[in-house]
């Protein structure tokens, strides 16, 4: 009874504002990376990193993108697009000085504060690096709090990886360590080839001081967490970002329900425990 | 006639053309009446001016994947049992506008006017339709986020409850708790009393603008037998439902049941058309629709109902996480009995039947729960 009385009465859901398109950075071949000028309203720029914003591109549609910028950059709202379809590839193709809607920033974040004191593991699979670089600027930002920080990466070729120059910076400071993997590389590649579970060799894990963040694919996600199990990281120190379509954000539309949940607002980040029972549907 | 305001919580009685005076009563209060009406062969809701626009005379029969009306031999008014639509037509439109954009060089402005709705009197909610609407509060309005247009829509509303008298074929409220006898939240409530010569209401009041209306009503104060004879007559709706569901642990029975065969062989009969979650008082997934003109100045966005049976429904990029029939019913009939309680703490149905009516695969609830509960079905 508590809760019900302690929890904030319902509120009217963000309105979407205009914002400016300040950049467009093209990431690979297909992904590009959006930078926005600060929203008029200051709370629309701030974010939890692994939260998500519905950007509306004029009369084309919407779309729940995860924020994929420094959350200490206060203001700027930077986003990683892969363009797979009408409106991404609408959003791709802003130029700068083009405005697009920003609703948001909703749903739940990384445990940037659970993590604090332990080793951080970051296995991304794809654009599921975006919404996981929030909370490697974080950490960075905030070194002292968290001791090692190990990002294991895995791309489909050497062309599809993202933010190439700062996974280098990263893998060149103390007490980090990124390994980059691919499942084709083609003749100029010297790195590991393989899906993302085969740098779990590489690596040595703390069971019960490291806080695990997965983004990526959910058929990686499964064997990912598999791995970590084998080597005996507790349930309760596994997070992952699950998406589904959604339309509203807000828990109105429906569509975004996974099992009990709605992505929206119960998610996009789930501690594990909550995500046992139900990673392993087909078709939920 | 008694001049005094009715308190709420009392009981009085008004005779059959009074119900012209209630109609009135709310209309001279600037209430848009609606209620239920005979159309295309169904009774269904729509603007209410006079009461011979109310099915009097009219019952229907239900089935499974069948609805027909039936001409009764008495005029009563609230005899039949709710048809394919609801309240939710006009609490939570099925198409509504979300805001027009104007392109202002390289940006744009929104324009957010929405129209004032009008200020719906229903007359005739069912018990079942109650609990729906409360369900739908808690969703659009009672969780995190509150949706302004079903909020402007639902607090305005004047609610005119009825207890039924006659349960139909598919009906099943009594085993989800929410039926026959109408529960908290009605401004209203009546119960048709007919036979031996008389025709008349008893009027509970549940709210004080429900005494305001009703004291503008020629009625008279309920005696014992008038609230015994009301008493008995949803005791009768009680006692005849046409289905049952044992709603006892079903989160859980369907919850592990997720591979249950019985989902193939629904599966097999479900058409995939959505009908059943169109006329489901309790259905809330919308989806949006953004347009333009031809010169792509001017953009708008629509809210529509939308069906987790499409299967747009559940697309992400590399397509839709369900793609088989199968998966779009075990969502379906999952979530009203199982992810709901999670969610918003109550079963997301409410026994009014009208997905077992409406399918026309003649696909029964009731009956796939009792399937998978390993139940034989009653002969």
């Amino acid at each position: 009874m508590s809760a019900v009385l302690t929890a904030a009465p319902p509120a009217l859901p963000p309105q979407m504002t205009p914002v400016r398109v300040a950049g467009v950075v093209k990431e690979t071949h297909d992904t590009f990376t959006l930078t926005l000028d600060p929203p008029g309203e200051e709370a629309a720029g701030r974010f939890l990193p692994g939260q998500f914003s519905m950007l509306y591109v004029f009369g084309v549609g919407e779309l729940p993108i995860s924020i994929s910028g420094d959350p200490g950059d206060s203001g700027r709202l930077v986003y990683t697009v892969r363009s797979v379809g009408k409106a991404t590839n609408a959003l791709v193709n802003c130029q700068p000085g083009q405005w697009v809607g920003v609703r948001g920033p909703f749903g739940t974040s990384w445990p940037i504060e659970e993590a604090r004191g332990n080793d951080v593991l970051i296995v991304a699979g794809g654009i599921g690096l975006a919404p996981l670089r929030p909370a490697i600027q974080h950490i960075l930002r905030h070194r002292d709090d968290y001791v090692r920080l190990l990002v294991l990466y895995g791309a489909r070729s050497p062309k599809d990886l993202l933010y190439r120059k700062e996974l280098a910076g990263w893998a060149r400071l103390p007490d980090t360590q990124v390994l980059t993997t691919v499942d084709y590389g083609g003749v100029n590649w010297r790195g590991y080839v393989g899906v993302v579970t085969t740098l779990f060799r590489y690596v040595r894990l703390h069971p019960g001081r490291t806080t695990a963040m997965i983004c990526g694919p959910e058929i990686m996600m499964r064997f990912v967490i598999r791995e970590l199990e084998k080597r005996g990281l507790p349930d309760a120190d596994i997070y992952l970002s699950m998406e589904r379509n959604m339309k509203c954000a807000v828990g109105f539309c429906g569509h975004c329900q996974l099992g009990p949940y709605f992505v929206c607002k119960d998610g996009p980040i789930f501690p594990f425990t909550k995500m046992r029972p139900w990673l392993d549907k087909h078709e939920l | 006639m008694d001049t005094t305001l009715p308190s709420v919580g009392s009981q009085a009685v008004i005779d059959f053309p009074a119900l012209s005076a209630l109609v009135s009563a709310l209309r001279r209060r600037g209430y848009q009446v609606i209620g239920p009406t005979v159309r295309d062969g169904a009774i269904t809701c729509d603007a209410i001016e006079k009461i011979e626009d109310l099915p009097i005379g009219w019952g229907d029969e239900q089935e499974s994947g069948r609805y027909r009306l039936k001409k009764r031999d008495d005029s009563a008014v609230f005899a039949y049992t709710v048809g394919p639509q609801g309240w939710k037509r006009y609490l939570h439109p099925p198409e509504l506008p979300m805001f027009e954009g104007k392109r202002d060089g390289e940006a744009f402005q929104i324009l957010r006017n929405p129209p004032s709705p009008p200020q719906y009197a229903f007359l005739g909610v069912r018990a079942c339709e109650l609990a729906a609407i409360r369900l739908q509060d808690r969703v659009l309005i009672g969780d995190r986020y509150r949706d302004p247009a079903y909020q402007a829509r639902r607090e305005g509303a004047f609610l005119v409850a009825v207890n039924c008298t006659q349960a139909g074929g598919t009906c099943f409220c009594v085993s989800m708790g929410t039926g026959p006898r109408v529960g908290a939240g009605f401004d209203l409530a009546l119960t048709e009393l007919l036979g031996a010569g008389q025709h008349s209401f008893v009027v509970e009041v549940g709210s004080k603008t429900g005494a305001a209306v009703l004291a503008e009503v020629e009625h008279r104060k309920a005696r014992k037998e008038d609230v015994k004879a009301a008493v008995a007559a949803v005791d009768a709706a009680a006692s005849q439902m046409g289905r049952s569901v044992d709603a006892k642990e079903v989160r859980d029975l369907l919850f592990d049941n997720f591979d249950h065969p019985r989902w193939d062989r629904v599966a097999a009969r479900c058409l995939s058309c959505a009908n059943c979650t169109l006329v489901c008082p309790t259905c809330f997934c919308t989806t949006v629709e953004d347009i333009t003109d031809i010169t792509g100045e001017h953009a708008e966005r629509w809210r529509k109902w939308d069906s987790c049976f499409t299967d747009g429904f559940s697309y992400i990029h590399g397509g839709s996480i369900r793609l088989s029939v199968k998966s779009r019913y075990r969502q379906w009939l999952t979530h009203k009995f199982a992810a709901w309680v999670d969610q918003f703490g109550a079963h997301g149905c409410v026994g009014c039947g009208r997905c077992i009516t409406w399918c026309p695969g003649r696909i029964d609830v009731t009956e796939e729960i009792r399937e998978i509960r390993g139940v034989a079905s009653p002969a």
